[in-house]
């Protein structure tokens, strides 16, 4: 085997450091604000990195949006963290993705690179719908491990540790897969200015959701957003006893 | 730092948890620390309060790439360390790690090889996060301080002067200032005196800034005295020499300040300390035009240190005024809160415009002859005073409408308002 092809999908996503408040018409969140990588697919590029970076055989890793115009900037980031070329479907307004959709076009993507290897976050923090990776491999035919918290590849021989309820699970499988990422996996590098420039000349290419033929109309409609109740206001109790009696009033005791 | 650190990491674990973890996430009973909180995950406002349309893409990753980087910095760092006097020197490894300070020195020597309008959004972008006028100091001799250098050195100096500057390894301050010639630099009266293979240099130097954690010195000395020089502007020389603190004819004192007090002020007591001949950067005589293209580019710096410092302080501002509730409703819900905070926004975004524009000029002078240095010059000095100007109006109606402490006086620092 001449090295791996990773493919990983990454996706433009409200900053997870701003507080997302819903628009007046109740249709979504206001998404005049900062947006960033999902930290999910931060995890995803830097282990395709790493993987490179520990000798495994790595012929390419590829960084996939689809998106508005400005998803391109999330590619050129995981370029600057060391993905080597880009690609970039542009959605326009009204042509916004759901999970399947995503996932079918992800097919087509691996089937037209010949990826053996995808590597996606365990879910973006804006939709949390954590569907994606495992529609991809059902798509597929691959094996999945979700939420991996390690990934060790010998050869075509892929062990993957995900944490589960209760502790840690250890499984086995061979290329090609679909692994998706938890937070414990590792910790994203920051782009250094030097590869930040040299990502500028990395190639991207542009296309459109036309040019892969899929049937991606949604198939659910979002009814109403609205805030979560706002939290009430404390009390104060002179000691533990009165305490006590609060959260017994309460039922919590 | 570690115990501050740790409670950050608890914090973003909640904060992630609320937005996006799945439960077994959290609920796990789990020895492994999160190791992706080592990253600083500050909170941001939803608002943007600068205006950003305009900058070029260079900026913009400047911008994003940096706030990244010092997000790992929260404010109770840069208030341990005002308090302390201790040299944030964390900040500047990480800084040098990612290869940020060479951003503007030549990419053969492992620069980035972009110019001073970049390098002005990265210490804007340093004392917005709230490192302040510390935290930018911390870096800003280390850009600007190189920019004659890497502009009139040999390239033999160069090579031997800045690549390790630019990883990191040594870092220099700039002396130029003197107790009797401070805004008077052609009447500086330090001097080197020709001896063989060296220089002796005698005299005292002020206010210079990391000289204690610097092993290197742009140093401006009087090779002519005064008295015999042919043009007012010349009679002074530029080295880059090394600051051997155990080497004989060399003192150091350190000055107490009043803010910005993590990094060192320095007196410096010169008494024919030698230094070598090669250590002269152009020719001899030459040393106050060659400076200037260092000082030009450091208005910049300053100015766009000051705009990130009248940001900080006016976001603290907008969010109080929200915050705070009096007579039933939030304080900025009245105009006596709001007009002086527009009008500080409108001055910071008229600064924020003469500081980018005096950038371009001085990076375009260098390819576009029709650009004088006395243009750059005036651009240059204008924006900084201009910025401080606008940083200090900031500053002072955040506090005086009762909220913040600002990490530094830019008007005063390194050149004065005037
Ligand atoms: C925190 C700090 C850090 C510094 N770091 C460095 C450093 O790292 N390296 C370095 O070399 N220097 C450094 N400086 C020095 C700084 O550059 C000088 O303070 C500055 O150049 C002003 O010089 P001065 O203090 O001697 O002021 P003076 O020259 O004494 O001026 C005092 C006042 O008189 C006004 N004035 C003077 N002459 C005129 C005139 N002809 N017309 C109108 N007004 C006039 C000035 O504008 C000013 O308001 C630092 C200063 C500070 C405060």
């Amino acid at each position: 085997m001449s090295g791996l092809r990773i493919l990983v999908p990454v996706k433009r996503v409200i900053d997870y450091a701003v507080k997302p408040r819903v628009n007046r018409t109740q249709t979504g969140v206001d998404t005049n604000v900062k947006h960033s990588m999902n930290p999910f697919d931060e995890l995803s590029i830097e282990e395709a990195v790493r993987l490179r970076e520990r000798k495994t055989p790595v012929q390419e890793i590829l960084a996939f949006s689809a998106g508005p115009a400005k998803s391109a900037d999330i590619i050129r980031t995981a370029m600057a963290m060391g993905a080597d070329r880009g690609i970039h479907v542009q959605c326009n307004e009204g042509e916004e993705l759901e999970p399947l959709g995503v996932a079918k076009l992800l097919k087509k993507v691996v089937e037209g690179e010949k990826s053996d290897l995808v590597i996606l976050g365990k879910q973006s923090i804006d939709d949390d719908a954590a569907q994606t990776g495992q529609m991809l491999a059902g798509l597929l035919g691959w094996s999945q491990a979700t939420q991996a918290s390690k990934v060790q590849i010998e050869g075509d021989s892929v062990t993957v540790v995900r944490e589960v309820d209760g502790g840690v699970e250890t499984l086995k499988a061979k290329l090609p897969m679909v692994i998706t990422t938890d937070l414990r996996l590792n910790e994203p590098r920051y782009a250094s200015l030097p590869n930040i420039m040299k990502a500028k000349k990395k190639p991207l290419e542009k296309k459109t959701l036309k040019d892969y033929g899929l049937d991606t109309a949604p198939r659910l409609k979002t009814v109403k957003v609205t805030e979560p109740p706002a939290r009430k206001g404390g009390v104060k109790v002179d000691d533990v006893d009165g305490m006590i009696s609060k959260l017994k009033e309460l039922g919590a005791l | 730092m570690a115990s501050k650190l740790a409670l950050f990491k608890a914090s973003l674990l909640s904060h992630i948890a609320c937005r996006s973890v799945h439960r077994s996430q959290i609920q796990l009973p789990c020895h492994v620390p999160v190791t992706i909180a080592q990253r600083g995950f500050a909170v941001s406002s939803r608002r943007r309060l600068m205006e950003m349309s305009g900058f070029t893409t260079e900026q913009m990753d400047v911008r994003e790439a940096v706030s990244k980087i010092c997000s790992k910095y929260p404010d109770e760092y840069w208030a341990e360390h005002d308090e302390s006097g201790v040299y944030p020197h964390e900040l500047h490894a990480d800084l040098a790690k990612d290869g940020w300070i060479g951003i503007a020195l030549p990419e053969e020597l492992g620069g980035a090889g972009l110019g001073i309008s970049e390098a002005t959004m990265m210490l804007h972008t340093i004392a917005e996060s709230g490192a302040g006028i510390a935290g930018a100091q911390s870096i800003h001799a280390n850009v600007y301080a190189t920019q004659p250098v890497a502009k009139f050195a040999t390239p033999e100096q160069r090579h031997r002067m800045l690549p390790k500057l630019i990883a990191g390894e040594t870092r220099t301050c700039f002396g130029v200032t003197e107790p009797n010639t401070g805004l008077e630099t052609l009447k500086l009266k330090t001097t080197a005196r020709k001896d063989g293979d060296s220089y002796l240099v005698s005299g005292q130097k002020i206010w210079i800034s990391s000289a204690q954690v610097a092993t290197k010195m742009v140093l401006l000395a009087r090779t002519t005295p005064l008295e015999e020089v042919k043009k007012p502007s010349e009679g002074l020389s530029l080295f880059f020499v090394d600051l051997d603190k155990s080497a004989p004819g060399l003192e150091l004192k350190r000055i107490k300040k009043m803010g910005g007090r993590a990094i060192d002020a320095n007196e410096i007591f010169f008494d024919n300390f030698k230094i070598s001949a090669d250590t002269l950067i152009g020719k001899e005589g030459q040393g106050f035009k060659i400076v200037l293209h260092g000082m030009n580019a450091e208005r910049c710096l300053l100015a766009g240190e000051a705009l990130g410092i009248g940001y900080a302080a006016l976001k603290r501002a907008a969010n109080y005024a929200n915050e705070r509730v009096v007579f039933g409703r939030p304080i900025g819900m009245n105009q006596g809160i709001q007009h002086p905070l527009a009008s500080a926004y409108m001055h910071l975004e008229a600064a924020k415009l003469a500081t980018y524009h005096a950038a371009r000029l001085y990076d375009s002078s260098t390819e576009d002859p029709t650009i004088t240095q006395h243009a750059v010059g005036i651009a240059c000095n204008s924006a900084k005073y201009l910025a401080a100007e606008a940083a200090f109006a900031a500053c002072e109606r955040a506090v005086s409408g009762s909220v913040l402490c600002c990490g530094g006086r830019p008007e005063i620092g390194c050149g004065c308002l005037d």
